[in-house]
């Protein structure tokens, strides 16, 4: 253990949340007009409508997938008569499924923000590096459950849900475990410096979009009636994006 | 004291509506020109027209928009009799987020382009004429073919090949059988200017999962809040007109404002204003909200168009007054919707019907059908297309465009746009037995229901048309001035003279009626209050728009 292993896994994953909260409630507050999907259906139906669906829904079940995986420990499964086999026959089976189907909605996503030339006219600059670290997320995540995981190639019976989750439970107790993350096979750091990676940089782009998933819209009226004054204690809006 | 009489409780609103007068849209684009300069000449708003007009018949802008079974706009009504959004139910929107399986893509307006003008300066000097090619405004590229615009299809331009793809002549041809014939000497056609309709029970607003969207509660304008906007294009598809836009560059949606920086200061809407036709009526009309939903409900489509009448009230009535100005409607906004154009073409003279009433929004841009074609057909065969008589018996014999009518106006009841069109065409002959033989045939007037003091003014306000008489609107800041003097309990003990005398003592809102003093607060800039201005030399005269 070393000054470099202290800065990766004791130091820069709470550098990362902080500067992404910070980002999130910044923008949140100060450049609501910046802050949208960019929606590039208009441009392009077709793929976009078999590849957003497919990434989406399996994006967001391997994200629940890391949840599981990372917050509820061994011994509560156990407890609860999942045998660590049975466990991990699950996660592997529905994590490589979901993976599947969000690696196969982003190759066309890709494939048509590259092809397309009325969706590559308007990607947008910070598109590029939040693609880049998305896709080197999902490789190396993918190659850590291949190689690792399945073939059992590097790290030898490695259980990440002792080493890795009992780590990522530490962090919130302000008490990293530095040393079990420094033992962790390469495939799972160079996945999990990406994950945090993208976590900072997340509000800076279009990923901004995750934090409005308007599920207030199943409680409110349909129609909505707005008074003509400004109503108090609304921020106004300071800046004005691409407003021309 | 007489005894209060007790309050109904009632709900009343106030919406500035519009309606068109299709006999005289000449087609000339101007609104959807001087609209497009003041709000849609952005980048990400190339392909935007709030204000478009089309060809009738025709695909119309976005092609084919009223083919709901296509789009999914609008509401519809659940076996239940509920009203449901036709684009599903509010979790399987939200399940949809990722691609909207209903939204129309670029294909469906056009690709908007522009040409190389520079090319036309820096070619270097040659033998041959420069050129400039058209290029697209969304990828850049050159295009070699133009095959779509905002407008292709005006004046019937390829109808014998396209004219069947209009969802109204397709729905006719199915339900009727009838062919319609595109054929110079046979076909009819007339235009149709399109806005938002800023409904009573807008689809769009319901859709937005932000709810960025809303209704303004003093003028009934439906607007977009940018800043709340997220990108979920769910209302650009659930709008059953289309008229909510994606500007591709911000990333938000975008509509027709009704102009309504214009409207809060007493003006009309840049599309009225620039009408050359003259064609364009604003005024506020009063109206329940609370009877919005049942009415929009009603089982029978055709059923629409009545139960909408019935949820506007009467300026006139004492009651209606009374419950408005509870519900803090400003007193100038209750005598504008008694001096309302449009509460005339709509409730009084019922000449106005609301644009596809099927679609269960509530549609407050209503249209004055055109007689036009009948009149033309007429006239065509050589009889007198002026005379009443004729002019009935070619209402009844005209089918097709009474029916494409009341397609597009009335949920396909012929008998309602009938009625409307024997009004026009009583109209047109008691004008003219006043115009050449100065005799005013109540007979004429009577036989469509109308009286013929009705008649004339109906004339008036339709043919001759003045500025003052099409536009209606009361300024808001008088409203809100006026909301204040509501809320003024008088000067405190002690208070200086100068506190006596409050606003809104005299009638006038902003002389205070003796003279000297002039409360600015209230001055809305038009008018001349006594003591403000110096007195006018005598024999000039201010010219006047007409
Ligand atoms: C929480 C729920 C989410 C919702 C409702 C949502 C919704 C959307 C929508 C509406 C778009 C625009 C699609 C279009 O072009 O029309 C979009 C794009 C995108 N979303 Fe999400 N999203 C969610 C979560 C996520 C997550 C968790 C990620 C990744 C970590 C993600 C990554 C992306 C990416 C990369 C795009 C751009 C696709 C492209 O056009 O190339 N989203 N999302
Ligand atoms: S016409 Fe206007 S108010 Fe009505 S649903 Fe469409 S955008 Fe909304
Ligand atoms: S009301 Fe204003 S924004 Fe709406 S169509 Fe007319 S000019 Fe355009």
């Amino acid at each position: 253990m070393n000054t470099l292993d202290w800065m990766l896994w004791g130091v820069f994953p709470y550098v990362a949340v902080v500067v992404m909260v910070t980002a999130i409630v910044w923008r949140a507050r100060y450049d609501r007009f910046g802050w949208t999907t960019h929606s590039s259906q208009f441009r392009e139906s077709r793929l976009l409508r078999i590849g957003s669906p497919l990434f989406h829904y399996g994006m967001l079940f391997v994200i629940l997938g890391h949840l599981v995986g990372l917050v509820i420990p061994a011994s509560w499964t156990g407890a609860a008569g999942l045998s660590e086999h049975a466990y991990h026959l699950m996660a592997v089976v529905t994590g490589t499924l979901a993976g599947a189907c969000a690696v196969a909605g982003l190759g066309i996503l890709v494939y048509r923000r590259l092809t397309v030339p009325a969706v590559r006219r308007s990607t947008l600059g910070s598109d590029h590096l939040m693609y880049t670290l998305l896709i080197a997320a999902m490789l190396a995540g993918l190659t850590a459950t291949v190689l690792v995981q399945i073939a059992g190639v590097g790290g030898e019976d490695y259980n990440y849900r002792e080493g890795i989750s009992v780590w990522f439970r530490s962090l919130f107790v302000l008490r990293p475990e530095v040393a079990l993350m420094a033992a962790a096979p390469m495939a799972f750091k160079v996945h999990i410096l990406l994950g945090f990676g993208l976590l900072l940089l997340a509000p800076f782009t279009r990923l901004m979009h995750v934090v409005a998933l308007p599920v207030q819209y199943l409680f409110r009226p349909y129609v909505v009636y707005r008074s003509r004054r400004t109503p108090a204690g609304q921020p106004r809006r300071q800046l004005s994006g691409r407003n021309r | 004291m007489a005894p209060r009489k007790a309050r109904t409780g009632r709900r009343v609103m106030a919406q500035v509506a519009m309606v068109m007068n299709l006999d005289k849209c000449i087609g000339c684009h101007t609104c959807s020109v001087t609209c497009k300069q003041v709000w849609s000449n952005r980048e990400g708003t190339e392909y935007v027209w709030f204000n478009n007009v089309e060809t009738r018949p025709g695909q119309g802008y976005p092609r084919t928009y009223e083919d709901q079974e296509r789009w999914k706009g609008g509401w519809e009504r659940t076996r239940q009799g509920r009203l449901r959004l036709r684009s599903g139910s509010r979790a399987g929107r939200l399940g949809k987020l990722f691609a909207n399986p209903d939204l129309p893509g670029v294909e469906d307006y056009y690709e908007p382009w522009t040409y190389e003008y520079k090319q036309l300066l820096d070619a270097p000097a040659g033998d041959d004429m420069p050129t400039a090619r058209p290029v697209s405004q969304l990828t850049g590229e050159p295009m070699d073919t133009i095959t779509w615009g905002p407008n292709w299809d005006d004046d019937l331009g390829g109808a014998s090949e396209h004219g069947d793809k209009d969802p109204v002549i397709a729905k006719l041809r199915r339900e009727l059988g009838t062919k319609v014939r595109f054929e110079f000497e046979q076909s009819f056609m007339f235009y149709l200017p399109r806005i938002c309709e800023h409904c009573l029970n807008p689809a769009c607003v319901a859709a937005c999962p932000s709810g960025a969207m809303y209704k303004r509660e003093e003028d009934g304008i439906v607007l977009v809040g940018q800043d709340q906007c997220r990108g979920w294009r769910m209302c650009v598809s659930s709008c059953p007109y289309k008229k909510v836009y994606f500007n591709h560059a911000t990333g938000k949606a975008e509509k027709c404002t009704f102009c309504y920086p214009r409207i809060e200061a007493g003006q009309p809407t840049v599309c009225s204003e620039t009408c050359v036709g003259r064609m364009r009526y604003l005024g506020v009309m009063l109206y329940d909200p609370d009877k919005v939903l049942a009415a929009a409900s009603v089982a029978d489509d055709r059923d629409l168009y009545p139960a909408q009448l019935d949820v506007f009230l009467d300026p006139h009535d004492p009651d209606v007054v009374r419950d408005a100005e509870a519900s803090g409607i400003a007193p100038d906004w209750i005598e504008a919707a008694r001096n309302s154009p449009v509460r005339k073409l709509i409730c009084e003279y019922q000449v106005a019907l609301p644009l596809h009433p099927e679609y269960r929004t509530m549609p407050m841009v209503w249209y004055i059908p055109p007689l036009s074609p009948v009149v033309d057909a007429l006239a065509g065969t050589g009889f007198d297309g002026e005379d009443a008589g004729n002019l009935f018996g070619a209402i009844e014999s005209l089918r097709i465009p009474v029916e494409y009518l009341a397609e597009l106006l009335t949920a396909g009841d012929t008998v309602a746009v009938d009625s409307v069109l024997r009004r026009l065409a009583a109209m047109r002959s008691y004008m003219r037995g006043v115009n050449l033989r100065d005799e005013r045939d109540a007979d004429i007037a009577g036989e469509v229901g109308l009286t013929a003091g009705q008649m004339e003014a109906m004339f008036r306000l339709l043919a001759i048309a003045k500025y003052e008489d099409r536009y209606v609107v009361p300024s808001a800041a008088r409203a809100d001035a006026q909301r204040l003097e509501d809320t003024y309990i008088g000067p405190g003990e002690g208070a200086p003279a100068g506190c006596e005398g409050a606003p809104g003592d005299t009638s006038d809102p902003v002389s205070d009626g003796r003279g000297a003093k002039v409360n600015l607060l209230n001055w809305d800039a038009n008018g001349r209050p006594d003591g403000l201005f110096p007195p006018r030399t005598p024999g000039r005269v201010s010219g006047g728009a007409v």
